[in-house]
C-alpha cells in the first residue's frame, strides 16, 4: 500500500495512566476513566482544561451493558464541550486508539489529545462475561452450532502447534514469563510464579488450551496524552514520538485461511515499519509488547511482526532471548497474561508500557538494553485485525 | 484528587460484588435475521443434501460459505459450485465446556474442514472450509493430531428433519 506520509505535526506521548486491572472494580465506566485520565494527566503535567480533543475506545457495548458506552464513559475524560471519537477493531481496538490520536494531531486538527480505553466486562455478569462472544460469530452459518469463543482459539492454537511443531509446554513458558513479569506491575490482576506444570495441570477447557494459557476476564482503563511536537517541547524535555502507525483488516471468513500465521498482523506492521523507516525490525525494535489474551498468541504475533522467524518463536522463549533481560524483551508488563484483560484498555496498557519503557521509567519492569524503539501490537475480530504502533524516544 | 479517595480502583471480591450490585438487568432483545442473496441459496442447498459455493473466475477461489462478490479481486462472483460434501480436517480441537463455560459430559470435537470441490484445487492460504463438529472421533485423535489431514464426510440429518441451516449438516465423519 502507498500512501502520503507527509503530515502537519510530529506527534509525542507525554503521559500515561492506568487504574487497577482487576476482575471486578466497585467504579463505574465514568469513574475509571477517570482516574486512569487524571493519572495521565497529572503525568504530562497538564489538566483536562488543555486537553482539545478526547479519542477514546472500548469492546462491544454489551459488556458494560449501555449501549452508548462511548458517550456514556467519556465525561470521565472530560469531554463536554470536545470532540470525541470512539474506534473500535474488536481486540486490536486498544492499540488502535493512539493510531486514531495519532492520525488527528498528526493532521493539526487536534494539538493536546487524551486518549483512553475502558473496559467494564464484570457487568456482564451473567452467565459469564465470555457469553458476550457468542455474538461475534457469523450469525448464520457458526452461531447455530453453539460456538463457545475458546473454540476459535484452540483451532487457531492447534493449527499453530500442528504446522510449526510447538508443543504445549514451549507455549505454556510465555504465560510463565508474563505471569512472572507482572510481580512488578502496579495494576497487575493476574501475577504469578507458576511453572510448566501448573499451566498444564490447569482446568482444560477446550484443549488444546488450558485454564493458565488465558488471560482472565478484567475490569479497568487506560490513558495517554498525545501532543504535537510543538506542545510536546513545552511540556517535557523526554518526549516520546510516534514512529510509525499500521492498521489493516481482513474478512470474518476466519474458516477460510491459514490460520499458522498471522497475516493481518504482518500487513500492519509492514504499514508501520515503512512509516517508520525500518526495514529490520528485528534490529531496530528494542522492546515489543505484542498482544498476548492467549499465551500462543504472543508468538503467532512475534512472527507476523517479523521479530521471530516464522515458527521461530516458541525457540526464542525458550533461549531467554524474550525476557525482560533478553536481546528482545517481550511483554516486559506482563502482558495480558499477568496485568488482566479489561479488552481496549489492555491494548493501551502496552503502548502505556512502550511509553514507560522508552522513558526509562518502568522501575522494577525496567528493561536493561536502554531500548530506543519500541513497538506494541494488537489484533482483533474473527482473525482479521491487526493493529500497530511504533514509539521512538 | 478531591474528597473521593480513588487510589487505582476499588477491587471486590466476588462475594462483595454480589452483595453490593444495585441493579441488574437482562436485555431481551430477539434478533430475526434474513440470509441475503448467497447464504439463501446456500442453505436451500443444506435442505437437499448439497454444500454450495460461488466461484471467482479472477482469482479462482471457491467461497464456502457463500458470498455474492469476491473481497479479493473487488468483483462479482461468476457461479455456482457444489462441494462433494468431502474435505480434510484443517484444524480440530476438543471442546470440555458448553457455549456459556459450563463442563460438558462429553468433549465435542469440532473442526475447520477444507472442503474439496471436483475441478479445483486449493492451496492452505485460502481455501473453502466451514467450523463443524466432528462425530466419530475422540478427544485423543485430537491430542495426538491423528485427526490432521483425516478425510472427512457430512452426515446429513434424515430428509423431512432438515430445515435449511447449518445444522442439517448432523456432523462430519471420520471416512
Amino acid at each position: 500500500m502507498r500512501f502520503n506520509l507527509r503530515v502537519k505535526n510530529r506527534v509525542a506521548v507525554i503521559g500515561a495512566g492506568l487504574t487497577l486491572f482487576r476482575r471486578r472494580l466497585l467504579e463505574t465506566p465514568q469513574e475509571m476513566v477517570w482516574i486512569a485520565a487524571s493519572r495521565a494527566l497529572e503525568q504530562a503535567g497538564l489538566d483536562f482544561r488543555d486537553i482539545d480533543c478526547v479519542i477514546s475506545g472500548s469492546a462491544p457495548d454489551a459488556f458494560d451493558g449501555v449501549h452508548l458506552k462511548g458517550e456514556y464513559y467519556s465525561e470521565g475524560a472530560g469531554v463536554v464541550g470536545k470532540p470525541h471519537i470512539r474506534v473500535y477493531v474488536g481486540g486490536g481496538t486498544g492499540v488502535f486508539v493512539p493510531v486514531a490520536a495519532w492520525w488527528y494531531v498528526a493532521s493539526g486538527l487536534c494539538r493536546r489529545a487524551l486518549v483512553v480505553a475502558e473496559e467494564k466486562m464484570s457487568s456482564a455478569a451473567e452467565p459469564h462475561p465470555q457469553a458476550v462472544f457468542r455474538h461475534i460469530w457469523d450469525p448464520l452459518v457458526e452461531k447455530p452450532l453453539n460456538p463457545n469463543l475458546i473454540w476459535i482459539f484452540a483451532l487457531e492454537m492447534h493449527r499453530y502447534m500442528h504446522k510449526c511443531r510447538v508443543s504445549k509446554e514451549d507455549i505454556a513458558l510465555v504465560s510463565i514469563k508474563n505471569k512472572r513479569n507482572a510481580l512488578d506491575h502496579p495494576s497487575a490482576q493476574a501475577a504469578a510464579d507458576i511453572t510448566v506444570d501448573d499451566v498444564l495441570n490447569s482446568p482444560m477447557l477446550v484443549y488444546p488450551v488450558n485454564r493458565l494459557d488465558i488471560s482472565p476476564v478484567s475490569d479497568g482503563a487506560a490513558a495517554l496524552v498525545m501532543v504535537s511536537e510543538e506542545w510536546a517541547r513545552r511540556y517535557t524535555d523526554n518526549p516520546i514520538w510516534v514512529a510509525g502507525i499500521g492498521f489493516t483488516l481482513d474478512t470474518t471468513s476466519w474458516t477460510n485461511r491459514e490460520l499458522s500465521f498471522p497475516v493481518y498482523v504482518r500487513n500492519a506492521a509492514e504499514m508501520a515499519y515503512r512509516m517508520a523507516g525500518i526495514d529490520n525490525p528485528v534490529k531496530s525494535i528494542d522492546v515489543v509488547e505484542p498482544y498476548d489474551p492467549f499465551d500462543y498468541k504472543e508468538l503467532h504475533h512475534l512472527e507476523g511482526l517479523g521479530l521471530a522467524p516464522r515458527c521461530g518463536a516458541a525457540k526464542l522463549t525458550r533461549e531467554g532471548v524474550t525476557a525482560r533481560d533478553g536481546d528482545l524483551p517481550t511483554c516486559p508488563s506482563g502482558g495480558l497474561l499477568g496485568v488482566g484483560n479489561p479488552i481496549a484498555a489492555a491494548g493501551l496498557m502496552k503502548v502505556a508500557e512502550i511509553f514507560w519503557q522508552l522513558r526509562g521509567e518502568a522501575g522494577a519492569r525496567q528493561v536493561k538494553n536502554d531500548p530506543v524503539t519500541g513497538l506494541a501490537q494488537a489484533w482483533g475480530d474473527l482473525m482479521q485485525a491487526g493493529t500497530v504502533i511504533i514509539l521512538r524516544r | 484528587m478531591g474528597m473521593f479517595r480513588l487510589r487505582g480502583g476499588t477491587s471486590l471480591s466476588d462475594r462483595e460484588f454480589r452483595e453490593i450490585v444495585k441493579e441488574s438487568s437482562e436485555p431481551r432483545a430477539r434478533y430475526s435475521m434474513t440470509a441475503g442473496q448467497a447464504y439463501s441459496r446456500f442453505f436451500e442447498g443444506l435442505k437437499n443434501g448439497v454444500i454450495l459455493g460461488t466461484v471467482c473466475d479472477s482469482c479462482g477461489m471457491v467461497f464456502i460459505p457463500p458470498k455474492i462478490y469476491c473481497p479479493y479481486c473487488f468483483r462479482s462472483v461468476s457461479r455456482w459450485v457444489e462441494s462433494s460434501g468431502e474435505g480434510k480436517v484443517f484444524t480440530a480441537v476438543a471442546s470440555y465446556i458448553s457455549a456459556d463455560v459450563k463442563p460438558l459430559d462429553k468433549p465435542e470435537i469440532v473442526a475447520v474442514i477444507k472442503l474439496d470441490v471436483p475441478g479445483y484445487r486449493f492451496d492452505n492460504y485460502r481455501f473453502p472450509g466451514i467450523m463443524h463438529r466432528i462425530c466419530n472421533a475422540s478427544d485423543e485423535d485430537v491430542k495426538t493430531q491423528r485427526i490432521f489431514d483425516a478425510r472427512v464426510r457430512a452426515r446429513w440429518l434424515p430428509k423431512e428433519k432438515r430445515t435449511g441451516s447449518i445444522n442439517d449438516i448432523e456432523c462430519f465423519e471420520v471416512v
